[in-house]
């Protein structure tokens, strides 16, 4: 099938739902599906994703869909995948698509679970740093100086002082086959690596950065721009692991300064107004360039192969 | 033909579920729930038995593992008892709202704190308000029975929610009886395949568990209300259904045994109830009008089969082997909000007695119906629940 006549299918995941302008979550499930095709079944913790696509009456998901509660994604997935098998249903594939607050902390020990039984479930987390559906709290996942609504910065603090949490190593270490993260700035690479993704059998994970206009605090013609600048600072390495390796990453043409970053967003304003700010916003350039380092995301840094993903 | 054996009670129970054939089983073990689910494992091992088995990481997985395979389309099992049933409970709240027909055994354990692993029915109550339909048995015999109607009653078209069968732990869980089995011939008879109208299907797509406001929500809610009302007649018919097929009648959502002319009448469910019907024996052999209601179907809640048979009585002594903390027993509750305002009605006294696997003999018993005949005389209600057996010398 060629790309054009693969553009002009029908979306499986189609206007009218209820996210806000801009919004890189609902970009990106659209590409998902546009990857997975129609034989797939979505489990949804809940979320934003869940709420915008889902009041009762109106749904944007041609494909089935069932949300249930907030910590158990994972395992309604595993139940699915159960009775499937148990069907001879064999050509339908499970995905969970769920946000970070989900993935990173509420339902992370049932995603361990799922990790280690080695059910055959595509595990994608639509990251978009925080818990957005409540207004914009703390999650394992916010970056570091961020500031949230429950870790706000304020004349004592700098926001969120805790490291993101390495979510793609933790799940690697499960001996997962397939670990990768993209960005809806690079929608090519991000439904290559969805595709790549369907083509293994059991547990596999994708870590997606979904910008948000709302609550980072940018224009929301802006989504793919910040989504972008985090990939080419280095902050957001896109990657592939297979069996808990390094297979493949996007390079950067050149190091961004975080600062262009952080500037484009409201969530990390309050680190421009102040010394300790400017000496925390060095930290951020110097996490960055750890990634640069040990991805290896600079073009001419070393000779890893470049067979991975690409615009 | 059917067999009769002697067998433990978890036994009895992973024989039924194995009858039921259900296609996808998740439990995390917990006491004393425990042998049922090793009992399942080493069948499915043994090639005995032919279920997806998902051994999970927890008790809510577990219960969530049994709502995925129900929304795809398959029958589904779980067990589980105390604060596993407690870690469960937000799952299975949605499950009930999602019309998720799975069937699950309660194996009745108190609540922590303090911790134990003794009996009282702490743990299933605590799940009152779920939307489960709750079953609870006196025997081995009667939990195998039960769960083969059990998989029957959940799967109606009609009614679609979970069925919780509740079993004391230990005392029948752990014990050994005489059980007779249905051949697989009388079970597939008798339980057809679950062939649901919705499930998870990529030729038909569906969204499950949308976001519902005050437009529909209470209609939402309302619907489960009307399909628990809907199922008390057909509990009721498929109980006949199956007594038919064993020859044994255990009884619809309620058993009556010798009310008919009972002034003082007891109210419980759970193992307790074969301790009571033997008292009772005794005491109407001395001239004592005393009688007993057994609740099989707790939720719904047979009202309108106690009040049928309640007619002579003065007094009503319910046995609660749970308490709601600064109310009193919960099926006290239930039958007392039904009573009021009705003319000629029995006074109700409410009994704690069982908690944390506090024994209640034959003694405790005739102690209970003394204290409710009492009572009776006077006409005046208590003020709480008298609780049954409590030590003086260790009470604040």
């Amino acid at each position: 099938m060629n790309a054009k006549k693969k553009g002009m299918e029908e979306d499986l995941f189609v206007s009218g739902h209820r996210a806000c302008h801009g919004c890189g979550m609902a970009l990106t499930v659209r590409h998902i599906l546009k990857a997975t095709g129609k034989d797939v079944i979505v489990v949804t913790p809940t979320g934003c994703l869940e709420t915008f696509t889902s009041p009762y009456g109106y749904s944007p998901w041609r494909v089935p869909w069932i949300h249930h509660v907030f910590e158990n994604g994972p395992s309604i997935a595993s139940g699915v995948v159960a009775a499937l098998k148990a069907q001879g249903r064999d050509h339908v594939r499970v995905l969970v698509i769920g946000g970070d607050g989900s993935t990173f902390d509420i339902g992370f020990g049932a995603l361990s679970g799922m990790l280690e039984r080695g059910d055959d479930v595509l595990y994608i987390c639509v990251d978009n740093g925080a818990y957005m559906n409540t207004g914009g709290q703390r999650s394992g996942a916010s970056p570091m100086y961020s500031s949230t609504t429950t870790d706000p910065a304020g004349m004592q603090s700098l926001g969120k002082l805790e490291k993101k949490k390495d979510l793609p190593a933790i799940i690697a270490a499960h001996g997962v086959s397939y670990v990768a993260t993209a960005s809806p700035a690079y929608l090519k690479d991000l439904e290559k690596k969805v595709t790549r993704a369907m083509g293994y059998h059991g547990p596999r994970y994708i870590q997606i950065d979904t910008p948000c206009p709302t609550v980072w605090g940018f224009p929301s013609d802006q989504t793919m721009e910040v989504g972008r600048l985090g990939v080419e600072s280095g902050l957001l390495p896109l990657f592939e692991m297979e069996d808990e390796k390094i297979t493949a990453v996007r390079k950067i043409k050149e190091r961004l300064p975080v600062e262009k970053y952080l500037g484009a967003q409201k969530r990390f304003r309050h680190l421009f107004s102040s010394d300790e700010g400017r000496r925390a916003m060095e930290k951020i350039q110097a996490h960055a360039d750890e990634n640069i380092e040990k991805f290896g995301l600079l073009k001419r840094a070393n000779n890893e192969k470049q067979n991975g993903p690409s615009q | 033909m059917d067999t009769t054996e002697v067998l433990e009670g978890s036994e009895a129970v992973a024989l039924a579920v194995q009858a039921c054939c259900p296609q996808v089983i998740s439990a995390y073990p917990i006491s004393p729930q425990t042998h049922i689910v090793e009992a399942l494992a080493r069948m499915v091992a043994n090639g005995d038995l032919n279920s997806q088995y998902v051994r999970v990481e927890s008790e809510f997985s577990a219960a969530s593992v049994v709502s995925g395979a129900s929304a795809a389309g398959s029958r589904a099992y779980t067990a589980s008892s105390s604060q596993g049933l407690l870690l469960m409970t937000e799952v299975l709240y949605a499950s009930a709202g999602m019309r998720l027909p799975f069937v699950m055994t309660g194996v009745n354990r108190a609540i922590s704190a303090p911790i134990t692993i003794q009996v009282d029915h702490q743990d299933t109550i605590s799940l009152r308000d779920a939307g489960l339909i709750q079953l609870y048995v006196e025997s081995s015999q009667e939990a195998y029975d039960m769960h083969i109607a059990a998989f029957k009653i959940a799967e109606d078209p009609r009614i679609m929610l979970p069925v919780l069968v509740c079993m004391d732990g230990w005392i029948l869980t752990h014990s050994y009886e005489r059980v007779s089995c249905l051949s697989q011939e009388q079970v597939d008879r008798f339980l057809p395949p679950f062939q649901p109208e919705n499930f998870l299907d990529v030729n038909d797509p569906k969204s499950w568990g949308s976001y519902a406001e005050e437009d529909v929500l209470m209609e939402f809610k309302y619907a489960v209300q009307k399909a628990m009302q809907y199922s008390k007649g057909r509990i009721t018919e498929i109980s006949s259904e199956l007594a038919t097929i064993t020859g044994r009648d255990h009884g619809g959502l309620i058993e009556a045994y010798r009310t008919t002319d009972a002034e003082v009448i007891l109210l419980a469910m759970g193992s307790v109830v074969g301790t009571i019907k033997e008292t009772i024996d005794k005491l109407r052999s001395q001239g004592e009008r005393v009688g007993l209601i057994k609740i099989r179907c707790y939720r719904p809640f047979p009202f309108e089969d106690i009040l049928k048979n309640i007619k002579e009585a003065k007094v009503i002594a319910v046995l609660d082997a749970n308490v709601s903390v600064g109310s009193e027993g919960a099926v006290g509750m239930d039958l007392k909000a039904k009573l009021c305002g009705r003319p000629g009605v029995p006074l109700v006294i409410d009994f704690i007695a069982g908690l944390g696997g506090r024994e209640v003999n034959e003694d405790r018993i005739v102690e209970i119906v003394e204290k409710a005949q009492e009572l009776g005389k006077s006409g005046l209600p208590l003020d709480e629940s008298y609780w049954v057996g409590l030590n003086p010398e260790i009470v604040p």
